[in-house]
């Protein structure tokens, strides 16, 4: 059933540029939404299913786009080779902060992210022989596939649909496995799960440092893709939407993680028409779908549908 | 001789640093307590409270009641906040609430930028810009209004939560919100309290600190996570706790600044979060909590 | 006699309070084992050593001659003891039969690899822990309710969820934690019921229970316990005759 759906979704995404050909919102901001998309996939796999929080995975974001811009433009590394040691660092990063900070639940474990977020962020602002300050990185060179560069609007767009369906895809079996159900029992209650065998740190541990890499992939992904990478990218405010998307979507769900991704990505640009009250609006759609739409969109929406067809079929009987 | 005069000048700098981070502290432990919130907007009381008063000022408001105008228009923030965002939603997960309080501190900015725009401004100080000097430092007038209000706010908080009967009600809500409503207290109007009067202390520390440190829409961001730091060092839900945490870490800032360099400065607040949760999560005077199975 | 489960002067303090004073006693293989005692005796301390949530501050546990104190609570039901929990710990996020299913964790090996790219290695192995989660629900006649939102059942059936749940890990060991707490008399009699099957499938049973005709009808023994020391140690029919135990339950003539 969800594989119909991702296929779906996958045969939607391919025809809309042929459809819409040189359209600014599907090829250049669909591919900004296909990242997003994979970051929140990944966010959602520690925060939806594992029930964890994290405030600071744009830290994650940063040091893979770092890594790549940095071992390309700096030292002349392989594009995929940087990319491929920008994942190993956050690797080992994530998993040597993940013991002790996952020892702690809640609003702690919201801060101590937090903390750690803008630790990074304010190191890559104020390491600027390394990493350009401020001002950031740029002319970093392009990814090439065997020869063949990613160099277009077009190309960029299908290769990172591909990327994004592939972490769809992956996240859709592992929640489905005894792993999966592993990771939501931890949510539903970290004793219970233990008492099924479930080592539950080392499951909370490993769904971190998964989503961690997932992160600085696609940050890698996103340098390569803008050549060009600053501290703006990878903010505490990066961090932030992040989660809304997986929260806006709808925890322990793929698609709603996605759908979150979309919905924060394009908001933005429809916003723009408010100009100078763009802000305003955003923090106040924020707020209301959180209070009156805590489960997310996704669910909310669903709920709204069935209700409205429950009130179509009284209407009738009547 | 040097290290001694430069020790007092990062002293007045830091407790005066410490003192606003002492007050945003404070009044984001008075709320974590009465409602269990992380409240994100917190910082962005300060900001209001320091823009408020310039421009009240600037449009010839005589200037000590553009400052009292500033705090009211804050607490009156505060207390919609409370009643339009975290009431409605006194049921939500733990990561709803820091969204919710999220979106509140983005639309609160967002409606500065839209009044104020982007640019920076700054307050006239209390009681005029002559130097003093201090042995071999120096100090501003301003430094000395902003120790002194925030030792005088502090003061008059702990009175108010020890001898007062709102107070009291206020602490009862914090303990056990259940036995507090069936014991006759009010459990909505305590709260709608709480905020108002974590609003005005965060305003209080704009209007203080707003003559030495300029301020533009989003200035209350770093603020508002600085003081989740100073009451975290403290221990969370210990408002006298986040005071102290207040204190300390602008100390440490300052002479880290000093010592060290002034760019890393801000990481020190967010170090000593990574710290203190993974060492002693339940601060340096807070109690520690534990799981009943 | 060897015993399934031995322990040895087990002792558990927290602060300045005694919960667990040198207790001992051995359960046998396929039995029902229950231990009772006044409310504050020590007995879900006891539960909480035995399955590793505390750490007892001196003693010996022995399962099946394995050494289980210092070993964390996942590691003690990898090797086949699983719990009930007497507040109810049910996995709320998840299906009633995807509750069972997390039961089966234990029986499973096919690694995250093998999830995350579908090998066949994990198709498998999902058929096989569904197959006996459905088994594990129908025992306990739960099996119609497999795919209802495990936060839609009332009470009684979670509390028999809970139960399918611990025996889909086919565990040679099962603790439950005062099963009866909160069920009606219908309720209880099919409780004892399912109980009794347990044992009957090979299952050893260790019982914590106030419900004192459920633990009198259906133990093989009785363990009593009083301010965290073993009081008396027997039969039922015994340890209800037995004046230790009377004055501890009503109080000293």
């Amino acid at each position: 059933m969800r594989l119909l759906g991702l296929g779906i979704f996958a045969l939607v995404i391919a025809i809309l540029p042929i459809l819409f050909p040189e359209n600014y919102y599907i090829t250049v901001v669909g591919v900004t939404m296909f990242f997003h998309a994979i970051l929140a996939v990944g966010l959602n796999l520690f925060m939806g299913y594992a029930g964890q929080i994290s405030l600071g995975h744009a830290a994650f974001f940063g040091m893979g786009a770092y890594s790549s811009a940095i071992l390309t433009t700096k030292f002349g590394w392989n594009p995929w080779l940087a990319m491929g040691a920008g994942a190993l660092l956050v690797w080992c990063i994530s998993y040597l902060v993940a013991r002790p900070i996952l020892r702690l639940k809640g609003h702690y474990l919201a801060m101590a992210t937090l903390g750690f977020g803008i630790i990074i962020h304010i190191f890559l602002v104020q390491y600027d022989t390394l990493t350009g300050g401020p001002d950031g990185l740029s002319s970093i060179p392009e990814l090439t596939i065997l020869g063949w560069p990613i160099n277009t609007d077009l190309r960029w767009y299908y290769f990172a649909a591909i990327v994004m369906l592939l972490s769809i895809l992956f996240s859709l079996n592992l929640v489905a496995s005894r792993h999966g159900r592993a990771l939501q029992a931890v949510h539903g209650s970290e004793v219970a799960a233990q008492m099924m065998g479930i080592d539950t740190s080392k499951v909370k541990v490993h769904i971190f440092v998964i989503s961690a890499v997932m992160a600085a992939i696609t940050g890698s992904l996103f340098a390569h893709e803008q050549a060009f990478i600053s501290p703006d990218s990878c903010s505490f405010f990066f961090s932030i939407e992040l989660v809304t998307m997986v929260v806006l979507g709808g925890m322990a769900s793929t698609f709603g993680a996605v759908f979150g991704a979309a919905i924060l990505t394009y908001l933005p640009e429809f916003l723009v028409v408010f100009q100078d009250f763009k802000v305003l609006i955003f923090g106040g759609i924020l707020m209301f779908i959180m209070i009156f739409l805590p489960e997310g969109l996704f669910v909310g929406l669903r709920k709204i549908v069935s209700y409205l067809r429950q009130g179509r079929k009284e209407c009738l009987s009547s | 001789m040097r290290m001694y005069e430069q020790l007092l000048q990062y002293l007045i700098t830091g407790i005066t640093v410490g003192s606003a981070y002492a007050l945003v502290g404070l009044g984001f432990a008075i709320i974590y307590n009465a409602s269990d919130v992380v409240n994100f907007a917190q910082g962005e009381f300060v900001m209001i409270g320091a823009m408020s008063a310039i421009f009240l000022h600037a449009a010839g408001v005589p200037y000590v009641v553009a400052l009292a105008l500033a705090v009211l228009i804050t607490v009156a923030v505060g207390m919609a906040l409370e009643k339009f965002a975290i009431e409605p939603a006194r049921n939500a997960s733990v990561v709803s609430t820091i969204i919710i309080t999220i979106g509140a501190s983005i639309l609160l900015r967002g409606a500065a930028l839209l009044i104020w725009g982007k640019d920076i401004y700054g307050l006239k100080p209390f009681t005029g810009e002559q130097t003093i000097h201090l042995g071999p430092a120096t100090l501003l007038p301003q430094n000395l209004w902003v120790m002194g209000g925030t030792a005088i706010s502090v003061l008059l908080v702990k009175y108010f939560f020890d001898h007062t009967r709102t107070g009291k009600a206020i602490l009862a809500c914090s303990y056990n919100k259940k036995a507090a409503y069936l014991v006759g207290i009010n459990v909505k109007k305590m709260l709608l309290i709480s905020y108002g009067l974590s609003a005005c202390l965060g305003a209080i520390a704009g209007i203080l600190i707003a003559p030495i440190t300029f301020f533009t829409y989003n200035a209350g961001v770093m603020l508002g996570l600085k003081g989740f730091s100073a009451a975290i060092l403290g221990g969370m839900g210990n408002p006298m706790g986040a005071v102290a945490g207040g204190l300390m870490l602008g100390l440490l800032e300052s002479i880290g600044a000093g010592l060290i360099s002034s760019g890393y400065k801000d990481a020190i607040a967010f170090i000593i979060i990574l710290l203190v949760l993974f060492f002693k999560p339940s601060g340096l005077f807070g109690k520690s909590a534990g799981e009943r199975v | 006699m060897s015993f399934l489960l031995e322990v040895s002067d087990l002792e558990k303090s927290f602060g300045g309070v005694k919960a667990v004073n040198g207790v001992s006693f051995g359960v046998k293989k396929n039995t029902i084992f229950s231990v009772i005692g006044p409310n504050g005796a020590g007995k879900t301390t006891l539960f909480n050593l035995l399955t590793g949530i505390d750490k007892p501050d001196s003693g010996s546990i022995l399962f099946n001659g394995k050494q289980l104190v210092g070993m964390p609570p996942y590691k003690i039901a990898s090797h086949g003891i699983s719990r009930t929990f007497q507040n109810l710990q049910i996995f709320f996020n998840m299906t009633v039969l995807e509750n069972v299913m997390v039961g089966c964790h234990r029986l499973g090996k096919a690694s995250m690899i093998s999830a995350i790219l579908c090998l066949p290695s994990t198709l498998n192995e999902e058929k096989v822990m569904e197959e006996k989660a459905i088994e594990a629900l129908e025992f306990c006649g739960m099996a119609d309710l497999m795919d209802l939102a495990s936060d839609s059942l009332p009470y009684g059936q979670l509390k028999k969820l809970e139960i399918a749940r611990a025996l889909a890990s086919e565990p040679a060991l099962v603790l439950l934690d005062e099963p009866a707490a909160g069920l009606n008399d219908t309720e209880t009699v099919e409780l004892s019921q399912l109980i009794t099957k347990i044992v009957d499938k090979g299952i050893t049973v260790l019982l914590v229970e106030h419900n004192m005709g459920l633990v009198m009808d259906i133990s093989d023994e009785v363990l009593v316990l009083n301010y965290g020391e073993l009081l008396a140690q027997g039969i039922p029919s015994v340890i209800q005759k037995d004046p230790k135990v009377i004055a501890a339950y009503l109080g000293e003539e």
